[in-house]
């Protein structure tokens, strides 16, 4: 199972700073999603970046989490020489996550 | 209990004008707000500025006022935009020049003061994300404007205006100003603010909270996009809101919707940094309570930190971009063979990049390793940067001498280059900014 199919994802940026949230469609997800989807996890998921830091927040109200991915965007949107400088991809990447742990 | 109506017109420059003359039109609204402004577009325009003084403001200002002005003033409606960009009083004269045309009195404020060129250059500031400081950027310097808060906006509609064109104010501040003006809320109702604040950070960004930028077919589905309406707030004067669309219009407002909007560009949800306050969205909840009609509460506030955030533009020198295609089997193996020729021969040629970025598009250019298996085609693009334009283009001229010198079959050759601006963030004390309104008045 992927993590698209219990949750979804927008990704934001600012600066060099990406932010990628990650909302249960169902509140009963919700602790299992919590209990995978690690700070460790996200970074693996996003090693291809190279990230200088990743933090997670939880928000239980909403069913969410917000990760915070440090130093992932080449520089930022005004002068990252990535076609997609926004890093607005990046939501569909980590929604690939794969949640059966191995 | 009171209640207001805000619309949002637009969440970038560019945007589409259609869903904002709707709003103007049959939606019943007490404001309507542009938020057109990124991130480096001020930096740019400032260069516009220097070359023309009556320039330097969004260059949709003129299309959209126009389709929206006429509607928006018979219906009471006022209208709050940042597209004054680098010039509010250049776009302030603008408008007033249309409303004449149109027959319309009516009152243009202009907020100025997020200029602080002069501030940030007289001081050596630490610059947030790098460690170094302002002097580092020596004559780069293009820019410095401090996101202002909602006070002056707050001042321009006491006054009377009809228009009020802003250059830098925070996103949510836009939407904020009203809803103090309209509801009496102090300077230190934090908890107002914070809900305030929720509300406009959830319009700010126009479409993304009625489905726009939200449908993945089979997962979330969403009807109707090529006619998507933008977003109404209905505020209630203790801050809870409603969001909504008009009825007829394309798009959704769900929970989901909500929620990744509620998100969106958020880095600690209990920290929200803005200039009338910080924000806490961390005991926010979204209810649908009915369709297309979505609850907003739980948005808290604490007081501010004492210091403005400012953008500062610096010229960054040049990016080139070159690009071509290959097809059928082998494809990724000849597009690989591309690159490798491309870069050999930058070095050959001895053009000075600083940076060099080679993508295999369909195979990894939006991520590394996301590929599965050998496409049916593929696209190399190679990126640099340099210091100056002539540089720049040797790139895509190295990519395009790949027609009749680099492997089998390329075809479809492009070429660009581009100024880059950088933009870093310095904090000044906010007394340094001296937010000012001036009010045009256009009498037909």
């Amino acid at each position: 199972m992927k993590l698209r199919d219990v949750a979804h994802s927008r990704t934001g940026d600012k600066g060099n700073t990406s932010n990628i949230s990650v909302i249960a469609y169902r509140a009963e997800d919700f602790p299992r999603i919590c209990e995978f989807v690690t700070e460790e996890r996200v970074r693996t998921q996003l090693a291809g970046l190279n990230p200088a830091r990743v933090t997670r927040y939880e928000l239980p109200k909403l069913g969410a989490l917000n990760f915070v991915i440090e130093g992932a965007l080449g520089g930022g949107v005004t002068r990252s020489l990535a076609l997609d400088a926004h890093g607005k991809a990046l939501s569909s990447i980590l929604l690939d996550m794969d949640l059966t742990p191995s | 209990m009171r209640s207001i109506r805000l619309g949002a017109g637009a969440g970038y420059s560019g945007d589409r004008i259609e869903p904002a003359v709707d709003l103007a039109t049959s939606g019943d609204l007490d404001y309507l707000v542009f938020e057109c402004l990124a991130e480096r577009t001020i930096a740019l325009a400032q260069g516009a500025r220097q070359t023309d003084p009556d320039a330097g403001y969004d260059p949709l200002l003129e299309q959209r006022i126009r389709a929206v002005l006429p509607a928006a003033f018979g219906n009471g409606t006022r209208i709050i935009s940042n597209m004054g960009a680098a010039n509010p009083l250049a776009a302030a004269r603008r408008i007033g020049g249309i409303a004449r045309e149109l027959g319309l009195s009516l009152k243009v404020a202009a907020v100025t003061g997020d200029d602080v060129l002069d501030v940030v250059k007289s001081g050596n500031w630490p610059i947030e994300e790098t460690g170094g400081h302002v002097s580092d950027l020596g004559d780069r310097i293009l820019s410095a404007n401090a996101y202002l808060g909602a006070a002056p906006i707050v001042e321009a509609l006491a006054a009377g205006a009809d228009v009020v064109v802003t250059g830098r104010v925070a996103d949510p501040a836009l939407f904020l100003a009203p809803m103090i003006h309209e509801f009496g809320w102090t300077v230190d109702a934090w908890d107002n603010l914070g809900q305030g604040t929720l509300v406009g950070h959830l319009m700010e960004c126009a479409g993304q909270v009625t489905g726009g930028y939200f449908a993945d077919p089979g997962k979330k589905d969403v009807s109707d996009l090529a006619r998507l309406g933008f977003p109404i707030a209905e505020i209630r004067d203790d801050g809870e809101a409603v969001i909504t669309k008009l009825s007829g219009t394309g798009g959704a407002v769900t929970v989901g919707t909500c929620k990744e909007q509620l998100l969106y560009e958020i880095h600690d949800p209990a920290a929200y940094f803005q200039p009338d306050l910080v924000a806490d969205f961390s005991d926010a909840s979204v209810e649908e309570i009915a369709p297309d009609r979505v609850r907003i509460v739980g948005g808290r506030g604490r007081p501010h930190n004492g210091s403005l955030k400012v953008s500062v533009g610096y010229n960054d020198g040049w990016i080139g971009e070159g690009e071509i295609s290959y097809a059928g089997p082998g494809a990724v193996a000849r597009g690989r063979l591309a690159i490798e020729i491309v870069r050999e021969r930058l070095a050959i040629t001895g053009v000075a990049v600083s940076e060099i970025r080679a993508d295999l598009i369909g195979v990894d250019s939006l991520y590394p390793g996301a590929s599965r298996g050998e496409p049916a085609e593929v696209r190399i693009r190679i990126a640099g940067r340099t210091r100056s334009q002539a540089e720049a283009l040797c790139i895509g001229n190295e990519v395009e001498t790949l027609y009749t010198n680099g492997p089998a079959g390329g075809g479809g050759a492009s070429k660009t280059t581009r100024r880059t601006i950088g933009v870093v963030s310095v904090l000044i004390p906010r007394e340094r900014a001296q937010p000012r309104v001036e009010m045009l008045e256009v009498t037909t």
